[in-house]
């Protein structure tokens, strides 16, 4: 069994839903990146997403674009990441770590040399942002099988039943519902559209569902708690570093504080004491 | 008449699901699954519509003002003292480009969706004005995006897209060029997509573009074709175009892929020169990958990040280019060269001096290699440039070269 499945299995007897952090790998610098994952999983995180820096990331808003630009600049680049998750495992082998990027970084290292330094180092899914399923299926998806390593798939409010019935049957470990129309940061989410949607994905997939795109506070996170299996946030830990760039020593503090309230606010909102 | 080995008579390119081979395919986030599959329905049922096709070359012939002239350029010929050179005037077109052809086709489809909002993406601005232009003649909300540097160095076109209404919205983010300002665009469609088409410029993108705006385009090759039989009796030997993005290449190419007897050159940028990395050729110095929507050759560095590129012409200046024209360079069916600014300056000049017709940089690439070209073919051989656009934007960046300020 996947560590992302035992994670969502322990989760689900606890009658808790999943807290998904999402920061920049090298943002602002590649030193900070492995301790910031530690203390997320600190604050509570149970899975974390660790996004690969592309220079084009078409499907990101403003803020993460940034964040990429950041860790550009100190080169970043996707064989430093794997080896940010190896000395990550170093001290967790534990919590799922989750890569998020584009494809032309893995296309340029090659799948096969991909796939088996990702499982080298302890990565537990790969969501390709560029890469759906039709893509996928031929090239890098048999590998990721093979290796054990989890596809995970992006749905949005757009999708059609066949395209949720084929990311469930192709991907593994979880579905993340992209519940804006838009791009990672975006506007305000509308909680009855996004309630009418996930109770739709959910009736027709078995993996657990995840909601993303627009969690910007305790209170919103919350009330994705009640609708999905878990709650993604980005955008808005990643404004945290911004804020912070001249003093990176409250990037790690601002991150908890955030976190931590969000693990409150899930838990109070669905398994009350 | 040339005849065309089996393999190319059932050229038929690209597959349902946008594959030019290895090429080409549909690399978008989910979010964009859905407009895309609505584009590729509409775009199928239109193309067939004998309504919608009438109305296209209505607007073709009464607003572009085409068959835009196959024109010999005699004394050009002569100077270069080799094949036949023949121009098509691509630069005659309302707007002053090949670019127009598409818009205008893109724009037409949006209102039969029922869009009332276009967006665009542009380099040399040729484009956006190409959108905006049409977005005006149809009533059409207009927003173009442009990256900051283009902005600077094409400020008559930004002008131009202003006072026809249109928004210029300027990229700052990543290189601040067409690239980026093509992120942008696809950032804005994503977000506004039930009121909103996206006209993309050129044949790039995620499937149905590439093959959507080849279609739109393939008017250029099929009047050339007709126009050289008229004018030589013949098909031409050689067909030549410049390619950034490869729309006005595909253009002329795709009537005349079946007939093998022509050959066909794509010329990129070199910029600086190949061997400085400071191009913007991807066929004859990248590698394939993946970026906006499709896979084709690219220019990245060895961690696959995209990187920066350099021409003369802001129109060529990007680091990808149409999956179709991936695809014929590997087959092996058309041949990618390139020229350095320098080279395409001279050409712009030479162009300009001998038949007094001012060609855009963009073209002048194609016009550069026709120079090297014609002069190792026989007087009895035909050859045909296309010339994409007009160089009156270009004058600027011509006077700096030669240190002049206007």
């Amino acid at each position: 069994m996947s560590r992302i499945q035992a994670r969502f299995d322990r989760l689900r007897a606890q009658g808790r839903k999943a807290l998904i952090p999402f920061i920049t790998a090298g943002d602002p610098e590649p030193g900070l990146t492995v301790p910031l994952l530690h203390e997320m999983v600190a604050a509570g995180a149970d899975i974390l997403e660790l996004g690969v820096p592309f220079s084009d990331p078409m499907a990101d808003g403003p803020v993460i674009q940034r964040a990429s630009e950041r860790a550009l600049r100190h080169r970043t680049s996707l064989r430093q990441v794997l080896d940010m998750v190896a000395e990550f495992r170093r001290r967790d082998g534990e919590t799922p770590i989750v890569l998020m990027g584009y494809l032309n970084p893995i296309e340029r290292l090659g799948y096969g040399e991909f796939v088996s330094r990702a499982k080298a180092a302890g990565v537990d899914g790969v969501l390709t942002v560029d890469l759906p399923v039709e893509e996928a299926r031929d090239a890098l998806l048999p590998s990721l099988y093979e290796a054990g390593i989890d596809p995970i798939f992006l749905l949005a409010p757009t999708s059609p039943p066949r395209r949720i019935e084929q990311a469930d049957a192709a991907g593994r470990g979880y579905l993340y519902y992209v519940s804006l129309k838009g791009v990672t940061g975006a506007g305000h989410l509308d909680l009855e559209d996004v309630a009418r949607k996930v109770a739709a994905i959910k009736a027709l997939a078995k993996l657990p569902v995840g909601v993303g795109f627009g969690v910007k506070d305790a209170a919103t996170a919350a009330r994705m708690a009640r609708l999905a299996d878990a709650v993604v946030v980005g955008s808005a830990l990643v404004a945290k570093v911004e804020e912070n760039l001249e003093a990176p020593a409250r990037i790690g503090p601002e991150i908890t504080a955030l976190l931590v309230a969000m693990r409150r606010a899930m838990d109070a909102e669905v398994a009350p004491a | 008449m040339a005849t065309a080995p089996e393999h190319l008579h059932t050229y038929r390119m690209p597959d349902e699901r946008g594959h030019f081979g290895p090429y080409g395919g549909i690399f978008v986030a989910e979010t964009l699954m859905y407009p895309l599959e609505e584009l590729k329905a509409a775009y199928e049922t239109y193309l067939k519509d004998p309504d919608f096709l009438a109305e296209l070359d209505r607007d073709l012939s009464d607003y572009v003002g085409r068959p835009s002239p196959l024109y010999y350029a005699e004394r050009w010929s002569r100077e270069l003292g080799g094949a036949q050179i023949y121009l098509k005037r691509e630069d005659l077109n309302h707007t002053g480009a090949h670019k127009v052809n598409n818009t205008i086709g893109q724009a037409l489809l949006a209102r039969r969706m029922g869009k009332r909002r276009v967006i665009a993406e542009t380099g040399a601005g040729q484009h956006g004005v190409a959108t905006a232009t049409v977005a005006a003649r149809l009533g059409l909300e207009c927003v173009v995006y442009m990256g900051e540097v283009d902005v600077e160095r094409q400020k008559l076109n930004v002008y131009r897209m202003s006072l026809l209404g249109a928004e210029v919205r300027p990229v700052s983010s990543g290189s601040r060029t067409l690239k980026d300002a093509l992120n942008e665009a696809l950032r804005d469609w994503v977000t506004n997509v039930d009121d909103t088409f996206y006209i993309i410029g050129t044949v790039a993108g995620p499937h149905p573009y590439p093959a959507m705006v080849r279609d739109f385009q393939a008017v250029i090759g099929r009047e050339a074709k007709r126009q050289i039989l008229e004018k030589a009796g013949r098909l031409p030997d050689a067909l030549v175009a410049c390619v950034g993005g490869g729309s006005n290449a595909i253009g002329l190419f795709y009537p005349f892929i079946e007939d093998d007897g022509v050959a066909l050159y794509g010329v990129e940028a070199a910029g600086l020169g190949l061997e400085t990395g400071r191009h913007s050729a991807p066929l004859c110095a990248g590698r394939p990958g993946v970026l906006h929507g499709n896979r084709t050759y690219l220019m990245e560095d060895d961690d696959g990040q995209i990187i920066e590129t350099h021409s003369i012409s802001a129109g060529l200046d990007y680091p990808g280019v149409g999956p179709e024209h991936a695809w014929l360079k590997d087959s092996g069916r058309a041949t990618y060269v390139s020229v350095t600014d320098d080279e395409a300056l001279e050409a712009f000049h030479s162009l300009t001096r001998i038949e007094g017709i001012m060609p855009a940089l963009e073209s002048s690439h194609a016009l550069a290699y026709a120079m090297k070209l014609a002069p190792q073919m026989d007087k009895e051989q035909i050859m045909i440039v296309n010339v994409s656009g007009r160089g009156d934007k270009d004058i600027h960046t011509v006077a700096e070269r030669e240190g002049l300020k206007l």
